[in-house]
């Protein structure tokens, strides 16, 4: 056996080891998300009406993101995963990689009111290997019972420790927190990227942290940062805007997201190379990035549609009844400063600039 | 029937009897290590899509830019590589040796699709400046090496230079060889720690009723049941800065409300909750090897007028050697890998190898590097153990 067929053989017994067996004669669709409150929005936002409609039963399975997994399956010919909830890095490489089906001629349904799917959804949210579903935002984030007299307003103020003191919560990447800093040493959100490409950019950006570094609580899952709030380890926090909101609203906590220079992504549905479900995994991504499945995951947390036609039917969130705009990342409130993630400096540069990041902290 | 067919009859039935274990030993553990050891020298990923541009490069003088044959063998190549969908895996390994190069490849292949075009150097560069740069062709040319040592000189922060000298990776890269040093220091510290709780323990355990014994076991093991995650974030719960000790020293007035301890997210969280979690492993050995010890001999000191000091340290404790060393060697070499506490509890200074290993293999996918690290670190056991083995002797390991 060559050395390549051995490593497929024992991968393909690595992915055999770990499969259930999926039922018998009933069609399924295995959908890998994120897991969380997230996964249960789509659930009650899209899965149920699909599995009504189409008679396909849908098997959700959790990851943590990245390609890992998905690699692990295609290179050894296992594919167990249909549909894949990913984000925007991971969706490019993997789609050079191989990893995702094309999809490039998969109709999409049109809007509402008959607009054409190519017209109605955001620029650019429609890819070779995925269609987008939804806008997240990165957020810096406090807890107003901490506060008392000025409180914070922008990313200036998350890294002025004289006007605000107490410890902040930051994800432990530099993604995002270099970003930031940049922001809060004076450089213009439209010239971040292009000051972080040099090397005087990033010593620059490096060095704001280090006015910081010792305050910093280095979170690294999503949980942990509403968590540290509400714990009162830290005065500040970045966090992701739909763990806030689930923290806002569900669990009535009384934190204030700034919405000032937060960090913009989007995520995205992908069908994994190989699929054995290819014509059903279609039509999952047909009715998920609909007009309706859109809404419906944003009736159930706050990540906002792709859709021009989804954006005015968010209503009212399905079970506490709190009225959904304003918590967007797209409404025009919190839209006045704000960055997209650049995913192509990204997904050149974050190998190294990990390892950057990392030996940074370490001193 | 000769001698020697007699003895190797007699050798079947333990054979047989220890096939099950050795095909399964084999399979998951000896063929993924060994696979795992192969991949920190090996990856012909490049060398497949790109066979003929790396001919050409092998003559190539790495000085000036390749010639015009070089180019348009490349973007043949790379025309057919997106037909296979194999040029993101070119560019990931590329972009591994320098950084910033990865949407050469796909861009260029992308584009070439629609390109008629004779002069292809002029082409290339026009869709991508970076065509230009040596360095590129140079990356390319290293990344499309069988095999290479490079995952190695990374995983302790050297590098290759152009011209083939190896030296240090510049300051703010270099984060490997403090890990494995960090990771010497915790994994010795909770070793000592464990064994200065650990053995008076033990010793009551050993050394009261059966029925209070029974009770003490269990407190021991009740924590090593529970699942590690919970374990680690009851840590969390006790001493974070809003925590219950710092609130009980708050309330004691130990400390004042605005200096409240930081015991959580440095090198005292990673200390404290690495040695909780691994004390069973601790107590345990030493335990079943101090239950053993008869108390004649403690007594026998003790008549021959020994104080009760002295029994101790020349009687009994030489005799509790070897539930030592078995506790302490467990504890450490558990400890050279663990990465899900340290990475809750650890904070900045908490990160260890083992999370590196874990980042390279679930997030960066660079399995080369993180099988060199795992080899690195593995080498290091072993030396760890060769050093005991010297030193203790493991034939005088004893469990019970």
């Amino acid at each position: 056996m060559k050395p390549k067929n051995l490593y497929k053989t024992i991968a393909a017994f690595a992915v055999a080891a770990f499969w259930t067996i999926g039922t018998g004669a009933e069609e399924t669709l295995t959908v890998v998300s994120f897991g969380g409150s997230y996964a249960k929005a789509c659930v009650d936002g899209y899965h149920k009406s699909f599995e009504e409609e189409t008679g396909i039963k849908i098997k959700l399975e959790d990851y943590n993101g990245g390609l890992a997994q998905v690699r692990a399956q295609v290179d050894a010919g296992a594919v167990h995963w249909d549909v894949l909830d990913t984000e925007s890095a991971p969706l490019m490489i993997g789609c050079d990689e191989g990893v995702f089906e094309e999809i490039p001629d998969l109709e999409l349904p049109a809007a509402p009111d008959g607009t054409p799917a190519e017209d109605d959804f955001f620029d650019g949210m429609i890819f070779d290997c995925g269609v987008g579903t939804l806008v997240y935002a990165t957020v810096l984030v406090y807890n107003s019972e901490n506060v008392e007299g000025e409180t914070p307003t922008s990313v200036k103020d998350f890294f002025d420790l004289e006007k605000f003191p107490g410890r902040r919560g930051m994800r432990r990447s530099p993604s995002g927190n270099l970003e930031w800093a940049l922001m809060a040493d004076g450089v213009p959100s439209d010239q971040i990227f292009e000051v972080l490409a040099t090397e005087e950019g990033l010593q620059r950006a490096f060095r704001k942290l280090d006015t910081i570094k010792e305050h910093v609580v280095w979170w690294e899952t999503g949980a942990q940062a509403p968590q540290l709030l509400a714990d009162g380890e830290v005065f500040m926090t970045t966090a992701w805007n739909g763990r806030i909101f689930n923290a806002q609203v569900v669990e009535k906590q009384p934190f204030v997201i700034i919405w000032d220079g937060h960090i913009r992504d989007y995520g995205a549905l992908a069908i994994v190379a190989g699929s054995p479900n290819l014509e059903n995994a279609k039509k999952f991504l047909q009715h998920a990035t609909s007009t309706r499945g859109m809404v419906g995951v944003a009736s159930h947390i706050s990540y906002a549609p792709v859709r021009h036609s989804g954006l005015p039917l968010v209503g009212k969130h399905a079970t506490t009844g709190v009225d959904m705009q304003p918590h967007m990342p797209t409404h025009p409130e919190n839209s006045k400063n704000f960055l997209w993630y650049d995913i192509e400096f990204w997904s050149e540069r974050e190998d190294e600039l990990i390892e950057r990041f990392n030996s940074w902290l370490s001193r | 029937m000769t001698a020697k067919s007699k003895s190797a009859s007699s050798l079947i039935v333990p054979v047989g009897l220890l096939l099950p274990l050795i095909a399964f030993i084999l399979v998951t553990f000896v063929i993924p290590l060994g696979s795992m050891v192969v991949q920190s020298v090996h990856d012909r990923e490049v060398a497949d899509v790109l066979p003929k541009t790396l001919d050409l490069l092998s003559e190539w003088d790495g000085a000036s830019l390749p010639s015009e044959k070089a180019y348009e063998t490349i973007a043949e190549e790379l025309v057919v590589s997106r037909e296979s969908r194999s040029t993101g895996r070119v560019a990931t390994r590329v972009n591994r040796i320098k950084s910033g190069t990865r949407s050469v490849f796909g861009k260029t292949a992308r584009r070439l699709e629609r390109i008629e075009s004779t002069d292809l150097r002029s082409t290339l560069i026009e869709i991508d400046k970076r065509w230009e740069d040596i360095e590129l062709w140079v990356a390319i040319r290293e990344a499309g090496r069988e095999y290479t040592a490079r995952h190695y000189l990374h995983a302790v922060d050297l590098e290759r230079e152009l011209d083939g000298s190896i030296h240090l990776v510049s300051e703010d890269q270099r984060i490997y060889n403090t890990l494995y040093l960090r990771t010497l220091f915790v994994s010795l510290a909770v070793t000592v720690c464990c064994f200065l709780i650990g053995y008076p323990i033990a010793y009551a355990i050993a050394n009261v009723s059966d029925s209070m014994a029974k009770i003490l076991l269990l407190i021991v093991l009740i924590p090593f049941w529970t699942s590690l995650l919970v374990r680690t974030t009851s840590w969390l719960v006790l001493l974070q800065n809003q925590g219950v000790v710092n609130d009980i020293l708050v309330w004691l007035g130990l400390v004042g409300d605005s200096d409240r301890l930081a015991l959580i997210h440095n090198m005292t969280g990673t200390l404290v909750a690495m040695t909780h979690v691994l004390l069973p492993f601790m107590i345990l050995p030493l335990y079943a090897v101090m239950r053993s010890i008869p108390t004649d001999y403690t007594r026998a000191a003790a008549s021959l007028g020994a104080n009760p000091a002295q029994s101790f340290v020349r009687v009994y404790f030489p005799q509790s050697l070897p539930g030592i060393s078995a506790g302490c060697l467990l504890v450490f070499i558990l400890s050279l890998g663990y990465y899900i506490t340290p990475a809750l509890v650890g904070g900045t200074k908490g990160q260890l190898i083992s999370n590196m290993i874990a980042y390279h293999i679930q997030s960066s996918l660079n399995w080369g590097l993180a099988a060199a690290i795992s080899v690195i670190l593995l080498t290091g056991v072993f030396i760890c153990y060769f050093i005991f083995d010297k030193w203790v002797g493991v034939d005088k390991l004893k469990l019970s």
